[in-house]
């Protein structure tokens, strides 16, 4: 297994290069490449299935990072991000243009394996066909959905202006409740004609049945569907798995997501650049320091700004101590799961109260932070706010995690539960575009920490866990060995955190954003967040896509549990940490 | 490994917190709810039971918290300089509202949840003060664009979280009337925010003075 090598210096030839990686595709496919520059490759439709599985197979491009779509005047352009887990280094942007009536784009199922849950939020926002796709259909909203909510001219339930700031609230704002304007059953479009007692889904309920024959030959059963959720403490939030079951063993797993859905892409894009940061707290709500600081990264590499060095460390302190606080969660979460209700949980949710008081001092909130800014923080910590991260890493949260390992990991039942559950093989991972400790468990040595280090985490010594199996086992070791990971850089953060500015340049409500693209991302304890962006150079962002680490994991589920008991599969479902305000955004 | 070991090992952390949270309810017999044991159990020197018992209990607000907004006024002196209070509701005379009705909180504001009218001289032209304004409080969602931005320290956040009511349409849209709160009140609760922000006003206001000179 390779390791991740630092980024090659700029004099070297970078193999992740758009302009470098056009060239060789040219040789192999001579007219494949529409064009080539900084921002991507440009591809045509009809060689996309080609030019990928050249990537992947030859240029070792085997991860898909994100998929997403922009709806230009004249055009849709479906962008692909692509990167390689060997060698690491920035993303590879693809694109590829479909025509406004009915845009058609191959679907890239067959090579990546994770494109088939964004695919189809593509397909199911932004209304683009992707022939060769299994199983297309809506997947965050209902099938009956009226309109593409992610095109420029649809104009959502409590829709005011196109952006924000809205004309009617300065200067002559006489204010009017959101349900005056907008009477409750006026607030759902329905497609023409619709009837809702005659309704039918387009889509089978149960495509699921009759997968497999049964397995037992003695006692003939049936197969049948259950619906666990969404509505179910197991399912961490309101997600909805439909289980296809043969006696206890499952057979296929589908989830049904959307029930969160808010549609946060669109929210922000009626947002300013500015307004967006206090929503992507809402994202995962568990992590929200690192969602900050994962959208302030992408903003300022447009903006083309650096925070001061105190901010650095600061915002590298609060991201750690997010990680460390979001996998004590997971781990309490887990054993929840397992059927040790509560007590293990609340010896997680414990350390985090500490954490989330030091994060309330700081910032003015426990969950929504909203502390990071462009080019710096929202205001300095308190002055007894170091010492009290100080006390914590250097005497109590080492402990809490030799407790947390001892009492957990050593203990057999949770062996007996773990070990060989869930297995997502090393190929399968990387295919299916997991990523964090899901990635990392299978045995996938990379982390956007070192992969493309970002902030100053290139001058930080940490180790990146790994597993061997890729079982429930080694997602849960991954996730205390990265606890300890996070210990280790905070001590080496607390060390240095210079005195000094927090923000460059003067605090301003009106940012100016250049023309351009981005796709910001950063390893957040749940895998790797990423924002597309695309400035227009007005305030407000013409495109903002939240790549979900959630999301995305939670497309590796039904590998993972076919052929398990009922009983393991919410275990796995624990096992993957999923925070559904951050999977149906 | 012997079977059991592990989870006999598991019981006994469970047992020591046990332990731990009896031991400090032994060193304060009698007195459950001892303020000085309280914020022990809550600090990062705790051990033990760490659950608050609301409302007997209240974890303590640090001063950056934030929820809702409030807009600041200077209340009227009397001749020794303290603030004039009316007899009849108990609250300071106002006596300069700092609102200049800008409309930066609302344009900054990410829900859009504050609406202005901006007052207008008898002669009709505009006159920096807000004739009305209001926040929507059930969509403000406290992220304190509009004090962080506001170039007057007219807008601030409060620490009153306790907000529950019977009915939302009218009592939870805060107009200025219930918006206004003193200085006075927010030199309490934001201290060190205040004392800075005086020391700034009052060196601008001495090279003010200098200048002409």
């Amino acid at each position: 297994m390779a390791v991740n090598p630092p980024p090659p210096p700029e004099t070297k030839i970078n193999p992740n290069d758009p302009q470098v990686v056009a060239e060789k595709i040219k040789t192999v496919f001579a007219d494949a490449v529409e064009s080539a520059s900084a921002q991507g490759i440009v591809v045509k439709s009809d060689k996309l299935l080609d030019v990928t599985r050249y990537l992947r197979d030859k240029l070792s491009f085997d991860y898909l990072n994100n998929v997403t779509s922009v709806d230009y005047p004249d055009r849709f352009e479906v962008v692909y991000q692509v990167s390689s887990m060997d060698r690491g280094g920035a993303p590879l942007t693809l694109k590829v243009n479909a025509a406004r009536e009915n845009p058609t784009v191959p679907s890239l199922v067959p090579v990546y394996r994770g494109a088939d849950f964004q695919e189809r939020e593509v397909y199911d926002l932004m209304g683009i066909q992707f022939p060769g796709h299994p199983n297309l259909h809506r997947i965050l909203l209902w099938d009956g959905f009226e309109g593409y909510p992610l095109r420029k001219d649809y104009k959502e339930p409590y829709y005011e202006e196109e952006k924000k700031p809205f004309g009617t609230r300065w200067d002559q704002g006489h204010h009017v409740i959101a349900e005056d304007r907008n009477p409750w059953h006026d607030n759902v479009k329905y497609p023409a004609n619709f009837d809702a007692m005659s309704y039918k889904p387009t889509q089978e309920i149960y495509p699921t049945l009759g997968l497999a024959e049964a397995t037992s030959t003695r006692l003939r059963t049936d197969k049948i569907v259950v619906n666990i959720g969404p509505q179910h403490p197991s399912t961490h939030g309101v997600a909805r798995l439909k289980v296809t079951l043969d006696g206890e063993t499952i057979v296929a797993v589908e989830p049904v997501l959307g029930y969160l859905h808010r549609n946060h892409d669109k929210i922000g894009e009626r947002n300013t650049y500015l307004q967006n940061i206090p929503y992507t707290d809402r994202l995962d709500y568990f992590t929200s320091m690192s969602n900050n600081f994962t959208y302030v990264i992408g903003v300022e590499k447009l903006m083309g700004i650096k925070p001061p060095e105190r901010a650095e460390y600061i915002r590298v302190i609060m991201a750690e101590l997010t990680r460390w606080q979001s996998h004590a969660v997971a781990v309490g979460f887990l054993y929840n799961d397992l059927g040790a209700f509560y007590t293990p949980l609340l010896y997680g949710l414990e350390e985090r109260e500490l954490i989330l008081d030091l994060f309330e001092a700081v910032s003015g909130s426990r969950m929504m932070c909203n502390y990071m800014r462009f080019g710096g923080l929202a205001r300095d910590v308190p002055e007894d706010f170091l010492g009290k991260v100080q006390y914590l890493v250097d005497e109590r949260l080492p402990k809490r995690t030799d407790e947390l390992e001892a009492y957990l990991i050593k203990n057999e039942l949770f062996l007996a539960r773990a070990k060989k559950v869930g297995v997502l093989p090393r190929d399968l991972a990387i295919s299916y575009s997991t990523a964090g400790p899901v990635l990392r468990g299978s045995g996938v040595k990379y982390d956007v920490r070192r992969a493309e280090p970002y902030s100053i985490y290139d001058r930080f010594d940490f180790d990146i866990p790994t597993g061997t199996t890729g079982d429930l086992y080694d997602r849960t070791i991954v996730r205390i060995a990265e606890m300890r990971e996070s210990l280790r850089i905070l001590k080496q953060a607390l060390k240095d955190v210079p005195a000094g500015e927090i923000m460059t340049g003067k605090k301003n409500y009106q940012i100016r954003v250049p023309k351009g693209e981005v796709y910001g991302r950063a390893e957040n304890p749940k895998g790797e967040l990423g924002f597309f962006l695309n400035s227009d150079g007005s305030p407000n962002p013409y495109r903002y896509h939240v790549r979900s680490p959630s999301f995305i994991n939670m497309g590796a589920l039904n590998e993972m549990a076919v052929g398990h008991k009922i009983a393991d599969l919410i275990v796995i479902f624990g096992s993957l940490d999923v925070v559904m305000g951050e999977v149906d955004r | 490994m012997a079977f059991g070991l592990g989870l006999l090992n598991g019981l006994r952390y469970t047992f020591t917190r046990i332990a731990k949270t009896y031991i400090g309810d032994l060193r304060h017999l009698g007195r459950s709810h001892d303020p000085k044991e309280f914020a022990r159990r809550q600090s990062v020197r705790g051990d033990g039971i760490f659950t608050a018992q609301y409302p007997e209990e209240r974890v303590p607000v640090p001063e950056n918290f934030r929820f809702v907004p409030f807009l600041v006024y200077e209340p009227k002196l009397d001749e020794s300089g303290k603030p004039l209070v009316d007899a009849k509701t108990g609250k300071e005379v106002i006596g300069v509202e700092r609102c200049t009705a800008c409309g930066i909180c609302s344009k900054v504001c990410p829900p859009q949840c504050i609406w202005i009218v901006r007052g207008t001289t008898p002669e009709g032209r505009p006159k920096p003060q807000a004739a009305e304004f209001y926040i929507d409080i059930d969509i403000c969602m406290n992220c304190g664009y509009c004090a962080e931005f506001c170039p007057f320290d007219a807008i601030k956040m409060d620490h009153d979280y306790e907000l529950a009511d019977y009915e939302r349409h009218t009592s939870h849209v805060y107009d200025v009337k219930k918006l206004l709160k003193s200085t006075t009140y927010y030199s309490k609760i934001h201290p060190q925010d205040w004392a800075r922000e005086e020391a700034d006003r009052k060196a601008k206001e001495a090279a003010k003075a200098k200048k002409p000179a």
